[in-house]
């Protein structure tokens, strides 16, 4: 599946969709209550012992997450869980907290409040260092250094041993597709190559989540593809992946999609399931409807003095920013 | 802080140096420059000889502590750092390693300057030229130590180049070089002894005046030492792993 999602698919959407909209409440239910089957199994807690066997299920819990940065409110309060073995999409406008998040869950952001756990364990705490590959969003390599010279560095961080460097480095190459550029200084490589080393850094040390911010920015289609299939693959092997983009396309590829924007989000859904609730015909219009909705509905909460809108965290986004 | 993350560090900013020909060629041959020009200046009056080993002090104590702070806040704004600080690498690893890496470098340097100093300008001093070569490599980590910790402070390299005026030429006016310190008003003579340059430049003038001054030029090597490893201290207790 490439560039648009199949015909078949597309038209089940829509009719699925025009058949809702008759009844604006109840395609708003579906949506809830599907939204609900698909993911809010992890967050029953009723007792210690589901929630213990259900952690281990999970890559990512996040409990009212908020930060604050020079005075403006990036994200006010989000709450969200990663199942292991999933391909998220984070994807919305520039500006609107995907990276603050993904800083917030590799642990070098400063949060405010609420509680972020990967793997059980506190964002940040140095057992997940190794366990969690992280992208920031410009390419954050040694430009002065060859392509292996950063790879083999990084990869003594991570803790392999000497013996298996050379191992590792040549499939991290292979990987990104990169092995003829191996003894370029990356400061010389083109913007897209750069950003490939810049995933294989991430990639060091096979970690179990990888955060990447905007990896496929700038990159030619063919590369996008590319990468996105190794994505697949990578979940496949029982990888959890948080991939952000601003190019609301790339939603085809993903498990799930968040979207997101000023801080909350709008929705989290799979593709499918986005386009059949808004009733919009591609990605960025799906999330204009909800943009709109959200606006509509926060100005009616404000109306009926914020009772609030369903359970589920969407609610949240009619808490004003 | 582990051993091997350390040196791998340190390998790695080596590595980086290595690549750029040019800030080697400037780092090691720029002190020499610069003295041979003073000897010049000086030709044939004995004021080289007695402003000779001060000043061999303070240039590679000047160079190492731009390179320094240029090198650190560079891995700050290339992203570098924030990717490492979310590895397994110790804030203790990062200041080690590049401390390594430039105290390595500043050793090189400071040899290459005392050398030429020495054997070349015919640099005269009545202390052991050992001597003088330990006093400029302590200098060149001094200011090593100084532009790691310092850096944590520039946002900008427009902020890190204005600590040389802000941070080092103070220390210039008051090591005693230009007026002895001991002439000093009181204030300044005070200040003058908590700023680590200046034991740094009574260390080369005991070396240049006095034969037999080396227990002194030991006390005033390990004042500078003390500076050196609480700036470097500093500088891994400044970094944080999680940034606003």
């Amino acid at each position: 599946m490439t560039g648009a999602i199949g015909a078949v698919e597309y038209h089940e959407a829509v009719s699925a969709t025009r058949s809702a909209r008759h009844n604006e409440r109840s395609w708003v239910m579906n949506w809830f209550d599907r939204d609900r089957a698909e993911k809010s199994a992890p967050r029953v807690r009723a007792s210690t012992h589901g929630r213990h066997e259900l952690d281990r299920q999970l890559a990512i819990r996040i409990e009212a997450l908020r930060v604050v940065r020079g005075g403006r409110t990036v994200i006010p309060g989000l709450d969200l869980t990663v199942r292991r073995g999933q391909l998220v999409g984070l994807l919305g406008p520039s500006g609107c907290g995907k990276s603050t998040l993904m800083r917030s869950i590799v642990g070098v952001q400063k949060v405010t409040g609420g509680s972020i756990e990967v793997f059980g364990q506190p964002a940040g705490s140095s057992g997940l260092r190794s366990r969690t590959g992280y992208l920031t969003q410009q390419p954050s390599v040694y430009q002065d250094l060859t392509v292996i010279e950063n790879l083999r560095y990084f990869a003594k961080v991570i803790g392999l041993p000497r013996k298996k460097l050379d191992d590792e480095v040549s499939r991290l190459l292979n990987q990104v597709d990169l092995a003829d550029h191996a003894s370029a200084r990356a400061g010389s490589l083109s913007g897209g190559q750069l950003s490939r080393v810049s995933l294989a850094a991430a990639l060091v040390g096979a970690p179990e989540l990888l955060v990447l911010d905007e990896p496929t920015v700038g990159l030619d289609p063919v590369l996008r593809r590319d990468l996105w299939s190794i994505f697949r693959r990578l979940t496949q092997a029982g990888v959890t992946l948080l991939v952000s983009s601003h190019v609301m396309d790339e939603a085809v590829r993903c498990d799930r999609l968040l979207l997101m924007r000023n801080g909350t989000m709008l929705a989290d859904d799979t593709l499918r399931g986005v386009l059949e609730s808004t009733g919009a015909l591609d990605p960025e219009q799906a999330f204009l409807t909800l943009v709109d909705r959200a606006a509509a509905r926060q100005t009616a909460g404000q109306a009926e003095g914020d009772s609030g809108v369903g359970g589920a965290s969407q609610a949240r986004g009619g808490v004003p920013a | 802080m582990t051993p091997t993350l350390t040196m791998a560090t340190a390998t790695r900013v080596l590595q980086q140096i290595r690549h750029d020909h040019r800030t080697l060629g400037l780092m090691l041959i720029m002190p020499c420059v610069l003295l041979g020009l003073l000897a010049l200046i000086y030709q044939n009056t004995p004021v080289f000889d007695s402003i000779g080993a001060p000043l061999l002090g303070i240039f590679p104590f000047l160079t190492m502590f731009l390179v320094t702070s240029i090198a650190t806040l560079r891995e700050r704004q290339s992203g570098t750092l924030e990717r490492l600080l979310a590895m397994p690498l110790g804030k203790g690893d990062m200041v080690g390693g590049y401390a390594l890496a430039f105290g390595l470098l500043a050793t090189v340097q400071a040899v290459v300057a005392s050398g030429f100093a020495v054997l070349v300008l015919g640099l005269d001093v009545a202390g052991s030229a050992w001597l003088l070569l330990l006093v400029a490599v302590v200098d060149a980590l001094l200011g090593t130590a100084l532009g790691l910790f310092l850096s944590a402070f520039a946002a900008t390299e427009f902020q890190a180049v204005q600590f040389l005026p802000a941070f080092v030429l103070p220390q210039f006016l008051l090591c005693g070089l230009l007026v002895p310190r001991d002439q000093l008003p009181t204030v300044l003579q005070w200040i003058s002894d908590v700023l680590p340059l200046s034991y740094a430049v009574d260390a080369m003038q005991t070396i240049t005046s006095y034969a037999n001054g080396t227990a002194q030029v030991l006390g005033d090597v390990a004042v500078v030492l003390c500076f050196v490893l609480a700036l470097i201290g500093l500088g891994a207790a400044t970094l944080r792993r999680r940034t606003p």
